[in-house]
This record gives structure tokens, sequence and C-alpha cells, in this order.
């Protein structure tokens, strides 16, 4: 077999490569671009067309009662559970990773797996009858505290994961000048798996934002419900929906987390694997 | 040293779990009905799957404009002062029902509750829902009047064992409609009236003649939910003479003959191309299908009045058509020969409908009922309808508002007398899934007889007991 | 370069003498938590992990051994069915089905889409230009954050028969992806949407493969199926293991799919998560709900069981 001109190789590949980065470009843009075009289009459809171009979708949102109260919970509910998942997960993913405790393993794979189950819907009668008794009914910091319930196995596996692969000889060359471990921890430690950190809150944060049933059955008072829960009223009485809202809604519901994700990866880097300098 | 760590653990658990048995059942109280009467300080709450901006947001409006400022005017006058809250909610119908259930389940939940009619036997059987006379005492329900003016059929709606859990807030009927431009490019008369189940399958055969892409459509399938079983199934059912559960003899249709007969008459429909199967399968094919018929795609349609007043109304509806008063007709649904239906009648229909309940543990059962026969009064009644037309639960104001609208005057009284509601089981919901399904197969291909055995063992498991089962 | 995750030489070969204090700290406890303070590091996550996670978790396991319902009779006095539940859910029909969908759809989206498609990303996007990098990251990063309502509604609206995006591109029109093809479209939807992780951690372990191995098998002239083979997969094994496991567990409790097909059309897209929550809600049949919770995490143990030992055997 004759060898093709390595120049006409190398020019093959490269309209392969760009072809293929073209097709991928398209399949994941294509769906989206109707969260671009349908919220500025008066009448719009199910097809991202054109725009018949309008601002009025964004005055019905905002004449709307709950919608943009409902986005402000969100960020409260979403907010509180990645600040109590970093924090107790760090905590917990720390001393995991530096002691021997019995049984860590095996614990921490269990924790995962009941984690799937409290996140299902069978699970839906003790968590209120829980929260009932506890008071905590109609309660966005319920809310929290039982999200965060859920978060926190994968959260410190992942967390772990990051403490494991980072150096010791800082920690230790600490100790020896006196450092307490929480000092240790909160100078040391830290700031070498911020990335980490980072990742958790956001990954916390993109699955509390669009967490459905849990507020649903927590919350009573619209008022205090989260903007995943309100995005199923935008139907009307036979279950038609409301395009126009709910277009404009889904652009204004995305806007805050696309936001955090670049925020948060200029600062500190998003990755879910530690340990790994570039 | 694990092991001692496991059978702790384990204890522990047993521990938590048999402690968690006692929380399971629902509280029993005897409460005084008389508990709160003579308070100055009044607190109610209203919850409803309504939202301002959303889902039945016309109730929602009402409630917190007029419901609750008149209300609280007329206590103002007996020197009570009243917070009356109202608590909206906008999701589907199960997701309410369940948090609903939970609600009640606890203890807690909103002094007056709007509940679906056939929710009621499952509430009350679950200790959710204690009959009015028990939770207000006395004849001060008994006594109201407004019940003269509730049609018995309507009260049992909201009723379990003969005892009425709540007033009704409204009914509905269904009925064939159909589109007169179609019929009579087919040779059809414009004021079609079939007689039997012959009758409409042979104006199907004739409207394909004509070129009409989708003559029938009855809903089918799975995925319409609710939707087949109250739109298709049931009317079809009692066109063969018996409704779903025989509340005498405690049995529910198994693979019977009447079964049997409606799911053949879906194969004459589906498997001779007089109807859109496809349609019969999409997540939104209920949508669909009414978009379909207002752009003249559909020929006859089997539909309740919420079509005619909220989908096709020509000025707000969802799928508007400007012609709807000249265009469309509407037929009562036949029985599959005249004198077969349910009751010895010719002509059958099928109705549903909600009301409102008063929580058991509400803190002022007198004051609660004042509210809600206030809400079920002509005055709130008339003020919900706003001008529109739609049927209430009370004939007086019936008469006063549906002369405007001839479509449902004539559901108020044609198709109200004949029609047969949905039994309050808890386990109603599994036996309607598996009329769906049975629907499905047939629309699919399998043969009436195969997809009504199948429906009857499903049915067989879900009601515990092939005795509660009638087979034939 | 890879981090050390064994302690430095000088202490692992001389320990020091025991400290007077009674804790002796581990070696790898290089800021001198103690076993008791690292107790009470743990201690509030895991108050929060046994309040609201066990507890309601194994409350649920004991109501798979009733009868319980949220309405009728079984709710006021559920009875204990025993294995009644399990027995009837290992020998129905649907919940076989149920199952062989979910193994499809992990199979398919997670174990094969979200991984290939993420490596081959990675290992392209090495060699790309700033902007094209950027683009394509952003672009999958997106389909990954955005919320999964919004999600849900963009592909119902892009597979829509009538007025689909999809159909128009491919003259298609008319064609019911989401009723003829519901697994098949889950799966490329799924894809779309979870490959961001895979991405990311293979855009992260490539890095971690030393350029001088690459060089010197690109210099004797190695294919890159061999370059792939010998030089890439021995450095991101672990890590293809490890996180593998995450993204099949997560998408084997994904309930995503209810609300682009809801199950349908007739249970042809109907996976666990969605069997469940048709059973608990629209059946309410809560009991039988949570029993097959428990069988679903039970499968998981297994799934979970097979990739450490796949992870063991390597180390």
């Amino acid at each position: 077999m004759t060898r093709l001109d390595p120049a006409v190789r190398r020019a093959l590949a490269r309209i392969g490569f760009y072809t293929f980065i073209a097709a991928i470009t398209a399949f994941f843009a294509l769906p989206m671009l109707w969260l671009v075009s349908a919220p500025f289009d008066a009448t719009p459809g199910l097809t991202p067309s054109w725009p018949d171009f309008s601002l009025k979708n964004f005055r019905a949102l905002r004449d709307n009662p709950y919608a943009l109260r409902s986005l402000w919970n969100s960020v409260l509910i979403a907010g509180g559970s990645a600040v109590l998942a970093v924090v107790c997960g760090a905590l917990a993913a720390y001393s995991l990773s530096r002691v021997r405790i019995p049984g860590r393993d095996g614990l921490l794979y269990v924790l995962l797996l009941l984690s799937s189950i409290v996140t299902g819907t069978a699970a839906m009668v003790p968590i209120f009858l829980l929260m009932f008794q506890l008071n905590l009914i109609d309660s966005r910091a319920g809310v929290v505290l039982v999200l965060t319930g859920g978060l926190l196995p994968a959260a410190i596996f992942i967390l772990k994961d990051f403490m494991d692969a980072t150096p010791r000889s800082y920690e230790e060359s600490a100790r020896v000048f006196g450092a307490s471990p929480l000092q240790i921890l909160r100078h040391i430690v830290v700031p070498i798996v911020r990335p980490g950190l980072a990742t958790i809150a956001v990954w916390a944060v993109v699955n509390v934002w669009g967490n459905f049933l849990i507020p649903f059955i927590l919350l009573l008072n619209p008022d205090k419900q989260p903007a995943a829960v309100v995005m199923r009223t935008f139907y009307t009485e036979g279950g038609q929906p409301n395009l126009a809202l709910i277009s404009t809604f889904s652009l204004a519901y995305s806007v805050p987390v696309v936001v955090m994700y670049l925020f948060v990866n200029r600062r500190y880097g998003f990755r879910f694997h530690g340990g790994i300098k570039s | 040293m694990r092991r001692s760590n496991a059978t702790t653990l384990a204890a522990a658990l047993a521990a938590v779990a048999l402690t968690t048995t006692a929380c399971l059942g629902a509280k029993d109280d005897n409460a005084d009905p008389n508990r709160g009467s003579g308070a100055k300080d009044v607190t109610l709450t209203i919850s409803a799957n309504a939202i301002a901006g959303g889902k039945n947001a016309v109730e929602a409006d009402w409630v917190t404009k007029y419901v609750i400022p008149t209300f609280t005017a007329k206590l103002k006058q007996d020197g009570i002062n009243a917070t009356i809250k109202f608590q909206p909610s906008g999701v589907d119908d199960e997701q309410y029902k369940a948090k609903l259930a939970l609600d009640l389940k606890a203890g807690g939940g909103a002094d007056i509750v709007s509940l679906d009619g056939i929710w009621v036997g499952e509430f009350a059987e679950a200790g959710y829902l204690k009959p009015l006379d028990d939770v207000v005492g006395g004849d001060a329900v008994s006594k109201w009047d407004g019940w003269a003016q509730i049609p018995p059929t309507v009260q049992q709606n909201m009723s379990f064992t003969d005892k009425r859990y709540g007033v009704p807030s409204g009914t509905d009927g269904r009925v064939l409609f159909f589109n007169k431009t179609l019929l009579t490019r087919a040779g059809l008369p414009a004021d079609w009236q079939p007689t039997s189940w012959a009758d409409v399958i042979s104006a199907g055969q004739k409207l394909k003649a004509a070129g009409v892409p989708a003559p029938i459509q009855i809903n089918a399938g799975t995925a319409m939910g609710e939707a087949t079983t109250m739109q298709g199934a049931l009317p079809l059912l009692v066109g063969t003479g018996k409704e779903i559960y025989d509340p005498d003899s405690k049995k529910w249709q198994g693979a019977t003959s009447n079964v049997k007969e409606l799911l053949t008459l879906y194969q004459q429909i589906y498997g001779a191309g007089l109807g859109d199967k496809t349609l019969q399968q999409e997540a939104k094919g209920r949508d669909k299908s009414f978009a379909d018929f207002a752009a003249g795609k559909i020929g006859i349609l089997l539909e309740s009045d919420y079509f005619w007043r909220s989908v096709i109304e020509p000025k707000a509806g969802i799928a508007p058509m400007k012609n709807r008063d000249e265009v469309v007709g509407y037929a009562k649904i036949p029985a599959i020969r005249p004198g077969a239906g349910v009751r010895g009648q010719d002509f059958v229909s099928m109705s549903g409908g909600g009301g409102r309940s008063i929580n058991p543990n509400t803190k002022f059962p007198q004051q609660a009922w004042q509210l809600l026969a206030f809400m079920n009064s002509a005055e709130a009644t008339k003020a919900l309808l706003a001008g529109s037309a739609r049927l209430t639960q009370r004939t007086d104001v019936n008469s006063e508002v549906l002369t405007a609208d001839p479509m449902l005057d004539f559901i108020a009284k044609q198709v109200l007398p004949l029609t047969a509601y949905r039994p309050g089981l808890a386990v109603y919901p599994q036996v309607s899934a598996a009329l769906q399904q049975a629907t499905a197969d047939v629309v699919a291909g399998k043969s009436p007889d195969a997809a009504a055995a199948t429906y009857q063992s499903t049915v067989q498991k879900a009601v515990g007991g092939n005795g509660n089962v009638a087979t034939s | 370069m890879a981090t050390a995750t064994s302690p430095p030489p000088d202490l692992a070969v001389a320990p020091e003498p025991e400290p007077p204090a009674t804790r002796r700290a581990a070696p790898t406890d290089v800021a001198g938590l103690g076993r008791g303070r690292a107790v009470a590091f743990v201690a509030p996550a895991l108050a929060l992990i046994a309040a609201f996670l066990v507890f309601p978790a194994v409350w649920t396991l004991y109501l798979g051994l009733t009868n319980y319902r949220l309405t009728g009779k079984a709710a006021k006095a559920p009875e204990l069915v025993g294995v009644d539940n399990y027995t009837n859910a290992l020998s129905d029909g649907r919940f076989h089905n149920a199952l062989g969908l979910t193994l499809l759809f992990v199979f398919g989206s997670a174990i094969i889409g979200q991984t290939i498609l993420g490596f081959t990303l990675a290992w392209t996007l090495r060699t790309a230009r700033g902007w094209v990098r950027g683009l394509v990251e952003a672009l999958v990063l997106l389909a990954w954050i955005l919320p999964s309502s919004v999600v849900a509604f963009l592909w119902i609206a892009f597979l829509d028969r009538d007025s689909g995006t999809l159909n128009a591109i491919l003259g298609t029109s008319g064609k019911a992806w989401l009723v003829n093809h519901p697994m098949a479209s889950l799966i490329v939807f799924n894809t779309w949407h979870g490959t961001a992780f895979s991405l990311l951690l293979f855009g992260a372990a490539l890095r971690t493969v030393p350029p001088s191995q690459l060089e010197a098998a690109r210099l004797v002239g190695a294919s890159t199926f061999a370059l792939l083979r010998d030089v890439v997969f021995p450095h991101v094994r672990g890590h293809l293991l490890t996180n593998t496991l995450l993204i099949s567990l997560w998408t084997f409790n994904d309930f995503t799919p209810y609300l682009i097909t809801a199950g349908g059309p007739e249970r042809h897209s109907e996976t666990l998560p969605v069997y469940i929550y048709n059973t608990a809600i629209f059946d309410g049949q809560l009991g039988y709900g949570a029993a097959i919770s428990l069988l679903m995490l039970l499968i998981n143990l297994v799934i979970a069981m097979f990739y450490l030992r796949l992870l063991r055997e390597r180390r």
C-alpha cells in the first residue's frame, strides 16, 4: 500500500478534525438555539426561528407574581446547600483522607448508595414526616438541610479524592511550626484544593437548582418556592405549555447558573479531579 | 471489632424502624366540633390547585379578590376579626394530590381544601377526611339551603358511602363534537345525532372517503392518562350498560363482554384507519388532538365541555376557532345500541369535577363551614364565573347563566341527567391505568380478547382478589 | 507532574519515637489530627447525613416491607407484608422491563456515549487552537449546567414531530422520534447532557501523560491507536474506572427521562426511577415503590462492587 504524501495526510487530518469539531459544535448548540430565540419572539413556537422581535415576554415575566421571587429563592436554597456541603464536606473529607478510621471506605460507599434512595420519590413520605416532626415544613432552611444531606456523600467522595492527591509536605512543615490542625486546614490545605471546593460548590448548585420534588413537598407558600417548582406552573388548565413564559423564564433560570460557573472557573478553575497540576 | 460494630449498627437501625412504625398510621382524634366557635380572632386558610398567572388563574383571583375580602367584611359585621389566607399551587393533579395527602396525614394543611371528586373515597378511607356532619356537628350542614340547588348526582361526586364529605364546585359532561363542514362534505347531516356505535363507525367511514385525515378521535393509550379513561374508555363502557365498579356486588369489571365490546370499537376505529394511531402515543397527544380538530383534520372528537369553553373558544381559547359557533356541532354519546346503556339509557355520558372540603384538623370548624357555604352561595358562584359561562354546581345559577351559551345549556339540561361518575376508591387509578393499557394494546394491534385478558389479570392483582372482579 | 501520595521518605524510613501524649498519629496524619479530632471534623457532615439521609432512607426501606399507600385503607393501617413486595416486583414484567431499559440507558449513554465522546473530545482538543477549544468546552459545559426541566423542554422542542429542528434539518417532517425511538433519543440526549464530566476528567488525566513519552512514541512512528493503547491508557486507567463508576450510578438514578418521555410510549422508555415515580405517585403504592428502591440500591451495589473489583485488580 502506498503511503500518502505526508502533506496530503496532514491536510486530510486537518479536514477531518475541523469536520468533527463542526459536527460536535452543531450537536451541542442546536438544541439550545430555542433558548436564545424564543424569549425574544412575540409569538414563540416550538421551532427556533428568526424572532418576531419583542420584549413583551420579559414584561409578562416581571408581572407574574411568583417568577422573579422564585429565582431569588433558588439562589438562597442553592447557595445555602453549596456552602453547607462544601464546609461540612471539606472537613469530613480532610479527616477521612488523613486519618485511618475503621470501616471508612465501606461507610462511604454505603452512604453513596443510600443517597440514591433519598433523592428518589419513595423517600417522600419519610422526609415529609421527619420535617413535620422537626417543625421544618414551609422553611427554606429545612429544604437546604435535606438537600445537603443528599449531596454530602458524593461531595465527600470527590473531595477526599482531591485531598488524597495533595502533597502532605506542606502540612508536615506547618505542624513542625506548631500550627493546629484547623489552622493547617484553613491556611495550607484549602488554598491547594480550592479548585476542588469550587467544583463541588458548582456541582451542588447545579444539582439543587434543578431539584423539584423536595422543595415542592416541603414548601407550602409559593413565595418561598424556588424556580424549579414555579416553572411547572406555567401551564394552562389543559396542560398546554405557555411557551412565552416558559422560554423567557428558562432563560432567566439558566443565566445565574452559567454566570456562577464562569465566575468560579475564572477564579479557581473547575475540575472534578484533584492533584493534577497543569 | 468490626463485627460488633455491625451488630450495634443493625440493632440501632432496627430500633429506628420499629419506632417509626407508630408514626405511619394517621392520627385519630375525636375533636369537639364546637371548638373555637366563640372566638373573636379567626384565622382560616383556603388551598386550591390554582395560582395567579398560571393554572386555574381565574379561581385564584376569585379567592384573593372576591372571597377573602367579602367574607372578611361579613365577619367584621359580626365583630369577628378574620385573617383569611390563600395557599396557591399550580402543579399536576397527581402531585397536588400527593402533597395534599401528606399535609392531611401529618395533621396540617389548609382549613378549606380543594380536591377532585374521585379522591374523596381514598382520603376518607385513609382517615384524612371526615363527613361534614361529623366535622361541623349538629345540623348546620344538613340545613344548608344550597343542597336543594345541587342535583343529587352531583352531590354524589363529593360523597362516600352516602355521607357528604364536601361541597361540589362544578361538574362537566362529555359529548361528541364534530366539524359540521367536514360532515356535510361527507354527506352527513349538520345536526348529526348518532343513535348507535354503528352510526359512528359508518360516519367515520364516510369521512374517510371524503378525505378527512383522522375521521374519529377517541382518546386511547397511556400517554393521555386519565383523559383516555374519561374521554374514551368509560363513556364507551357505560354505553354497553355497565359502570366500571358495581357498588352493590362490590365488583370491578374484568374481561367482561362489556369491556370486550368497548375494546372492539377501538379496534374498528384504529384498525381500519379511521383514527390517528400515532397521536395516541405522543406525550402531548391530547393537546395535539385539540390543535388538529381546530385545524379541521379531525372529524369527530369525544371530549368534555372544557373543550368547548376553554380550548376552541374563539377569543381566549388554547386552540381558538373563530367560527366555532357555526362550524362545531355536538351530539350526545350513543349507547352501543338503543336502550343498551347504563340504566337502560339510549345515550350516556361521564362527568367529573371537584369540590371543597373542611380539614378535620381545623381549629375553627364552625367558621370554616360558614366560609365554605359562602363560597358555594349563588352570589359567590356567579362572581367566580365573571361573566363567562360554565357549568356550576347550582341549578339556579346555571339556569341564569347558561341561557347565553346553548352548548352548555344542552349539557346542563340533556347530558347531566344521563351521566355517571367514577368510583372514588383508592384503587381506581390502577384500574384506570389498566384500562388505558388495554386500549393501547388494541390500538397497537392486539385483539380485544387478548387485551381484555391482560387487563383482567392486572385488575385482579390491583384490587387484591379475584372475587372482586366480574369476569362476564 | 503526578503528585506523591505516600509519605516522604524520611518519615517512612525512620519513624519518630512515640510522643508522650496518648494520641498516636497514623503516618498519613500529617496535621496531627488524631482520631478524636478527626471524628470531630467528620461530625457535622455525619450529623446531617444521619438525620436527613440515613434516617429517611432506613424508614423508606422499612416501608418496603409494608403495603403502605398514601391514601386509602392501607394509609391508615399499613400491614407488614414482608417479602411480598419483593417477590411481586421480581416477578413483574414491568420491573424487568424497567431494569432492562435502565441498564441499556446506562450502557448506551454513560459507558459508551459520555465516556467515548468525552475522551475523543479531550484528545482532539489537546492540539486545537485556544478559541476552538474554548468554544467547544463552553458549549459542552453549558449543556450540563442548564437545569433539567429546561433541557428536557429544549429536547422535546428539538425532536418535535411537526415543528422540531431535527426534522427540519433532516427533512423528515412527521417523524416522531420520541414515540418511535424513545430509548435512542434518550441515550443521545443524555450523552449530550452529561459529557461535560468526562470531558473535564479526561482533559485533566491527559495532562498527566508525560509529553516526553508521547514524543518518543511518535518519533518511533507509532500509530495513533498504539499511542493511545500503550502510552496514554496506562496513565488514565485509574481515573477512568473511578469516574465511570460515578457517572454510571448517576445515570442509573437519573430522573430526567421522565421529563422528556414520562416513560412512554407504553412504557418503552420507563427506566427504574420513572417506574418508581409512577408506582409511588400515580398508583399511590408507596410500600411497593420503596421496595423497588431497595432493589435498585442493591443493583447499584452490584455495579459498584464490579468496578471496585476492577480497581483493586489493577493495584
